[in-house]
């Protein structure tokens, strides 16, 4: 058989990330442009500091709104001739907000740049922010927030962010507001919103493909030169957790064949030191395939479909969560299997072979993640949003490969709490409770959606 | 945008696909096998996908789970997936890394039995229950890509029946059962294998060579039944489903034009008219002008064997009955059967899946499909690079020519979900029509 002998990897070729320059434009924009020539396709990634973390009390919701609602109409066209036009051109431009920015986006063939380009530009700058408009998308989201109440896995997500951080924080509600705050969103609050926070010096463009600097630079400076403003201030998030020690919430979902299950509590900020030991810690721990929790859930108990960690990183702390789906009668098993993986990530160093496992892929698997050109710029919004070095992916591969067993057992000790550990299950709580108190991990309640 | 495409085939009938490109130092490596569930003995359904998950329980030279953990040690991403007339599976690596990728595929391709053992059968059902009840049993609508596929194909059509299979079928699968499907369909003539990116094609040629050409030919696959169909369904077809959904939706069904026939691109075509993003007929009439959904969308199947279907997906708002949103939906497709479809309905559809194909052709990883898939199904990966001149001959007449005969009352099927505990809703769907209904609890 000619498979019996396993193959060597040849010689590792080079792979840098691709260059890029930084403009600073007179308004006080900064621009980014990453040149990439093999395929006749740009993208274009506006990233503004406006963000959840930076919405008025009361408002939760507004930068979801505000960034959703930038393409239905400017002074010069309504929204319906802005979608036929970028359309036609083959392109849509789509907004969206995170807890840290909110971003404008666009991927457009070579060609047709310049044209949407001044529509991008305008419904970046300009948006009119019609009534009806806001009122539709308000209702798309009331829509969104009732479908989610009966979709475990967002629902599950949902409710374990509203269980574990302080009253007062902004990562209570989830990101698009609640169906209260939502509701009480005025015009005028979305489009003063966008007038404080749309400013040219809170906003980076970030331009990556076929294209080369000067003529960006051009292009830009053309449309955007008259856009100006005021600096406005970053806002920061509470990321307090409401309680240091472990309790467990079942949200009722009557007869559901699976307990969707979170475990986890507040996680650590992005830009935080250890940042690379964290990653491969949590790679082994939950992140990749073969990490502890998947390989003992699902390949050696066949309790789930799939399970994983992560820390969601913010500028402040967002969670840090393992997730997975069990069917009702497993979820206890499940669980202390989960806390057994967790317990024993802190109690002795990992094997040279899980660690080599873990970096070999985070290093490797670098070039593949980076190949599109819509890839490459949220690599460099990454960038722009966590203040990295310019050199930070350059220096990526380097950094990942020098954590050791010792930094690996360093991290869990230090950012994986078993004293304070959430649970939260969205799940038939008839079937579970019982076995939940039984098993006597902390107070059980019970809630509905 | 034309892909560079190189084609060779071995002694035992395995065809390869060699498409070079180094603009990253990354390789894909993509294997189709030309058996989905439509292969599936009766009794016997979710079998072609549980055996893709066999697949990644090793083989002769490969331990339990090292498939997954040999390929992320090497920097790689990976997987497989099952779809009612093929398999595949696939990896990206550093280019340095592609004969660990081909060294996998062929030892499970030449030697999976070895490794099988009933425990791993086991406990990968557990697994594929689970995943059954993830992504079907306990999703709000998660039933509907098993029950429009049966209600759109006849029994026993070999694409009426359940991709994922029910927990019965599941629990009757034995080591028997893997054996016999092995050594019927994976097998190198019933396979393409493309190799996608930075790599030397002598040396990938060598590496083909000296690990997939010792693997024997199979003994040749059942034939399928004939798949062929009338071109409508004859009728209005219906069920309705009371489900754990918050919001009613309607998926509207249209018997259509194999995937890669002549027809088959003015459906598609016809289809993003109605429901390509913002601009879509659907999503201007019913999302942003009439507000009885929150979302629309359409899209075909892309079966290239007997018939597609071409499938209108549409949420509606709270306080919208399903009979409203059926009427709203229905009077749109009316609309494009007696108004016809524009030049510039035409041009913005042709615009948008042109960026999307270009796009999406950035990624070694979706060249490496798409090769797999066009040598699959038609014998000529070289296909790819016809497509976006068969878009753009689609005219006015083509389209509008699709809609009369394709989107009428005869080929009409309406797969309507009901909140479960909306009585009210529930019974309005007694006024939405007089047709045969098959009504699910």
């Amino acid at each position: 058989m000619t498979t019996a002998i396993r193959p060597q990897p040849g010689p590792a070729r080079d792979y840098h990330f691709p260059s890029f320059e930084r403009r600073l434009l007179s308004n006080g924009l900064t621009l980014l442009v990453a040149p990439a020539h093999n395929l006749p396709v740009v993208t274009l990634l506006a990233i503004v500091d406006a963000g959840a973390v930076a919405e008025p009390s009361g408002q939760e919701g507004v930068a979801h709104l505000a960034a959703l609602a930038l393409n239905e109409g400017t002074p010069k066209y309504d929204g319906e001739a802005l979608t036929e036009y970028l359309e036609r051109l083959g392109t849509s431009v789509g907004g969206s907000a995170g807890w840290d920015s909110a971003s404008l986006a666009m991927t457009v063939l070579r060609d047709n740049l310049e044209n949407a380009f001044v529509h991008f530009a305008e419904i970046l700058v300009t948006p009119t922010f019609p009534v009806a408009a806001i009122e539709r998308l308000k209702g798309e989201r009331i829509a969104e927030l009732m479908q989610i109440e009966s979709e475990p896995r967002e629902l599950a997500d949902e409710k374990f962010d509203e269980y574990i951080y302080d009253v007062t924080s902004r990562f209570r509600l989830p990101l698009g507001g609640s169906r209260q705050s939502v509701s009480n969103l005025t015009r005028d609050d979305v489009a003063e919103f966008h007038a404080s926070r749309y400013q040219p010096s809170a906003t980076t463009l970030i331009v990556v493909g076929d294209v080369d600097v000067a003529e960006v630079e051009r292009m830009v400076s053309g449309e955007l030169d008259g856009w100006n403003g005021s600096i406005v201030l970053s806002s920061k998030a509470n990321d307090k957790p409401v309680r240091t020690s472990r309790a467990v919430r079942i949200v009722r979902k009557e007869d559901a064949p699976q307990s969707e299950v979170r475990i986890g509590h507040v996680g650590v900020p992005r830009t935080h030191p250890d940042y690379f030991s964290i990653t491969v810690m949590n790679a082994v721990l939950g992140g990749l395939f073969s990490s502890r929790i998947n390989l003992n859930l699902r390949e050696a108990h066949g309790y789930t479909y799939g399970a994983s960690s992560s820390f969601d990183w913010r500028r402040e702390a967002g969670p840090f969560v393992i997730g997975t789906a069990v069917a009702s009668d497993v979820t206890v098993p499940a669980i202390q299997e989960t806390l057994k993986e967790i317990d024993r990530m802190r109690a002795e160093p990992i094997g040279e072979s899980e660690l080599s496992l873990a970096t070999s892929y985070l290093e490797g698997v670098f070039p593949i993640r980076y190949e599109t050109t819509a890839a490459i710029a949220a690599a460099l919004a990454t960038l722009v949003i966590y203040d990295l070095p310019s050199d930070w992916y350059d220096c990526y591969r380097a950094h990942m490969g020098a954590v050791t067993v010792k930094d690996v057992l360093a991290a869990a000790r230090a950012y994986v709490h078993p004293d304070s550990l959430q649970i939260v299950i969205v799940g038939d709580a008839g079937a579970i409770r019982e076995p939940l108190e039984a098993l006597a991990f902390g107070p059980v309640d019970v809630v509905n959606p | 945008m034309r892909i560079p495409i190189e084609t060779f085939r071995l002694g035992n009938g395995l065809l390869v696909t060699l498409s070079e490109d180094h603009t990253a130092p990354i390789v894909a490596v993509n294997l189709w096998y030309h058996v989905g569930s439509a292969n599936e003995r009766p009794g016997r359904t979710g079998f072609a996908h549980l055996f893709e998950h066999m697949l990644f329980q090793g083989s002769e030279h490969v331990g339990a789970n090292e498939h997954f953990e040999l390929v992320q040690r090497a920097g790689g991403t990976l997987n497989g997936s099952t779809w009612l007339d093929r398999t595949n599976y696939f990896e990206t690596v550093p280019s340095n890394q592609l004969a660990i990728a081909l060294w996998l595929e062929a030892d499970r391709m030449g030697a999976l039995l070895p490794a099988m053992t009933q425990q791993k059968l086991d406990t990968q059902r557990d697994v594929v229950s689970n995943e059954r009840r993830w992504s079907v049993d306990n999703q709000p609508y998660g039933t509907w890509w098993e029950k429009l596929p049966a209600l759109t194909y006849p029994d026993p059509h070999p694409f009426h029946h359940s991709l994922i299979g029910s927990f019965e079928d599941l629990n009757a699968a034995s080591l028997d059962d893997i054996a016999h499907f092995f050594a019927t369909y994976y097998t190198p003539d019933n396979a393409v294998l493309t190799i996608a990116g930075d790599f030397d094609p002598r040396e990938a040629r060598e590496l083909v060579q000296s690990y997939f050409a010792a693997i024997p030919r199979g003994k040749g696959k059942p034939a399928l039944p004939d798949m062929s169909l009338p071109t409508t369904f004859g009728g209005t077809l219906r069920e309705v489903v009371k489900d754990d959904v918050s919001l009613p939706r309607l998926y509207l069904a249209f018997r259509s034009p194999a995937f890669g026939s002549s027809e088959y691109y003015a459906a598609s075509i016809a289809g993003a008219i109605l429901g390509m993003r913002k601009g879509s007929r659907l999503q201007r009439a019913l999302v942003r002008e009439r507000e009885v959904a929150t979302d629309a969308a359409a899209f075909t199947f892309d079966l290239p064997k007997g018939a597609d279907i071409l499938v209108v997906d549409v949420t509606a708002r709270p306080g919208i009955t399903p009979a409203h949103l059926e009427a709203e939906v229905t009077r749109e497709i009316d609309r494009m059967r007696s108004d016809g479809v524009t030049q510039s309905e035409v041009d913005r559809a042709i615009s948008l899946i042109g960026t999307d194909f270009v796009v999406s052709m950035q990624q070694a990883s979706e060249r490496a499909d798409q090769l797999s898939r066009f040598a699959t199904y038609f014998g000529d990966p070289s296909f790819i690079n016809d497509q976006m001149n068969r878009y753009r001959s689609v005219t006015v007449e083509d389209v509008d020519r699709f809609a009369a005969t394709r989107l009428g009352e005869d080929n009409r099927a309406f797969l309507m979900y009901v909140p479960r505990d909306d009585s009210e809703n529930a019974e309005s769907r007694d006024t939405v029509g007089t047709d045969a209904a098959l009504v699910t609890a």
